[in-house]
């Protein structure tokens, strides 16, 4: 209740006999809540070019780095695959006989850390390349056959991470009938740099865009409440509070988060099926048949939720400068 | 209720527009504050609804010192103060009920309560039935009484009116006055800033005049004064 019935002359002033229950007061806050939240999105379509360009901006900002996003995630679930795959061969030394060939296979198939051999002899490593490589007839010229016999080794799953393959790598390298041996690691690690680099990036043009956003919701926001500069010094005088004043504001910037979002969710959704055409060709090439994943249901709604708490966060930082400045003269 | 001790009010600049004011409203009284423009009369009606902190000095209102108030307990003190002002200060844009269902939407009362009190605050003041009007479709007195309706609606213990006959002729004028004196006989405080010296002589009620910031009667000794006669200070 008010400062000046609440003293000791209440009864003797008798003007007063205002009186609510605390739970008829919390019932009416919601009411009112849900009144000042419809009510400040019909205030968005009493403005409806303003709105909607703050709107646009801020769901336009958000298609960039989500449809980035879809980009990493989809090559992170590619190199994924790859990462994996890591496969060890030993190029085993040309003087060795069959015998020794099958002992040396069967020894290392019995090692802990491998998972499967796979022998590919000099006479099918040599069928496989004539056919795949193109140089066919050339190969005819040659008098021997010039490739060793390759033991490819598959590590069980937990030696297959590139440090522990190393390793493993390394205690192959010293048997006595392998000339050499690679693990292809160097361009995965490689490509993995390069995907945190995108990936950094990703997020500094995030927080950046994001900082944006804030800024250009909060500036719509503050014209608002400057638009409404009479009427907010009015409802002050007749008591109300800034917490009052400033809802159907911080409303207003909830539905910008809300609709800005559904709009980076239509045009991330079309920038992804933009780009997976040409996806689809350069994956094509590789004779592969990726398909590029677009949001999910979870990303989708984190989509939205960052959409929201940006749409907040800028009225919020408009109301707390501009709605306690206000005072009735 | 309202009870200045030693109050002076400086602006920034250096301007004073109060100088040492000390005076007392008991409850449920009905008093006019007059003086020439910039007399301080709005000064004064400032620092009671905590528009204005003093420079010196206390203002008390039932007892409550003012300059204890943090500012975030100022919403609550002014739903307990009615104001009234010269141009009315309604919102254009909103009808007559909404005008004046505003104290009690911010104070939570649901629709079908305001609505109960909208009414009897509209009859109050004879604008019954005018509820879906806007406020530009009304004539400068029923503005006015709107104004009334909106201060009167959460029925506030006192009532602080800026000059609210400044733009009405004479009738209007009177009716006005007659409406708060019937605010003032069912007990609540009244304190009206005007400057229609003839009416206040017309309504016999008590009268503090101020003049460049001094208050120079305080109309407690002032039963004897006409302000029309001999008298009368001078401050014009």
């Amino acid at each position: 209740m008010g400062l000046i019935s609440s003293g000791s002359s209440k009864k003797s002033s008798g003007a007063r006999s205002v009186k609510i229950s605390f739970w008829r007061r919390l019932v009416m806050f919601f009411v009112t809540n849900l009144q000042q939240g419809i009510g400040s999105l019909g205030e968005l379509s009493r403005t409806p070019w303003a709105s909607l360009m703050t709107i646009a901006v801020l769901g336009l900002s958000l298609t960039l780095p989500a449809t980035l996003y879809v980009v990493v995630k989809n090559a992170q679930s590619a190199t994924g695959e790859w990462d994996q795959a890591a496969e060890i061969s030993l190029f085993l030394r040309k003087d060795l006989q069959t015998q020794e060939i099958q002992s040396f296979r069967e020894r290392v198939r019995l090692m802990n850390e491998v998972e499967t051999v796979n022998l590919i002899d000099r006479e099918a490593g040599l069928r496989e390349f004539r056919e795949s490589s193109g140089f066919g007839s050339a190969l005819d010229y040659l008098q021997s056959n010039p490739l060793p016999d390759v033991l490819v080794v598959v590590p069980v799953p937990e030696y297959r991470s590139s440090e522990r393959a190393q390793r493993l790598l390394g205690v192959l390298e010293q048997e006595r009938e392998v000339d050499s041996a690679r693990l292809d690691l160097q361009w995965l690690q490689r490509l993995q740099a390069i995907v945190n680099v995108v990936e950094n990036s990703l997020a500094a043009l995030a927080i950046l865009l994001s900082l944006a956003v804030v800024l250009i919701v909060g500036n719509t926001i503050r014209l608002a409440i400057l638009n409404r500069r009479d009427e907010i010094m009015i409802m002050k005088l007749v008591g109300a509070t800034n917490a009052y004043i400033q809802r159907p504001f911080l409303y207003t910037g909830f539905w910008y988060g809300v609709i800005g979002g559904v709009i980076a969710w239509i045009s991330t959704t079309l920038m992804v099926w933009w780009i997976s055409a040409s996806v689809a060709q350069l994956t094509a090439l590789y004779d592969s048949s990726f398909r590029l994943a677009g949001l999910d249901f979870s990303e989708m709604m984190v989509l939205w939720l960052v959409a929201i708490v940006l749409g907040l966060l800028g009225s919020w930082i408009a109301v707390r400068r501009h709605v306690a400045a206000i005072e009735p003269t | 209720m309202i009870r200045f001790e030693q109050v002076s009010k400086t602006y920034p600049g250096g301007f004073q527009a109060l100088k040492k004011v000390t005076f007392e409203l008991p409850p449920g009284e009905l008093a006019f504050l007059t003086g020439h423009s910039g007399a301080g009369k709005s000064t004064l009606l400032r620092l009671v609804a905590l528009m204005e902190r003093p420079s010196l000095g206390r203002v008390l209102i039932n007892g409550h010192d003012l300059n204890k108030i943090k500012s975030r307990q100022i919403p609550y003190l002014r739903r307990d103060i009615g104001m009234i002002f010269q141009d009315h200060r309604l919102l254009m844009d909103k009808t007559v009920f909404d005008n004046v269902a505003l104290p009690l939407y911010i104070e939570g009362f649901t629709q079908s309560e305001a609505k109960k009190r909208v009414q009897a605050a509209l009859d109050k003041v004879g604008l019954r039935g005018h509820e879906r009007k806007y406020p530009i479709m009304l004539s400068g007195g029923e503005q006015q009484r709107v104004g009334i309706a909106r201060a009167i609606v959460n029925k506030p213990p006192l009532l602080l009116a800026d000059e609210p006959t400044g733009n009405l002729d004479p009738k209007l004028s009177l009716e006005i006055m007659q409406l708060f004196e019937s605010f003032h006989q069912v007990g609540v405080s009244v304190l009206i800033a005007t400057h229609d010296l003839a009416l206040v002589a017309r309504m016999r009620h008590r009268n503090l005049v101020l003049k460049d910031g001094f208050m120079i009667d305080d109309g407690l000794a002032g039963s004897q004064f006409d302000p029309l006669g001999e008298e009368l200070p001078s401050w014009d």
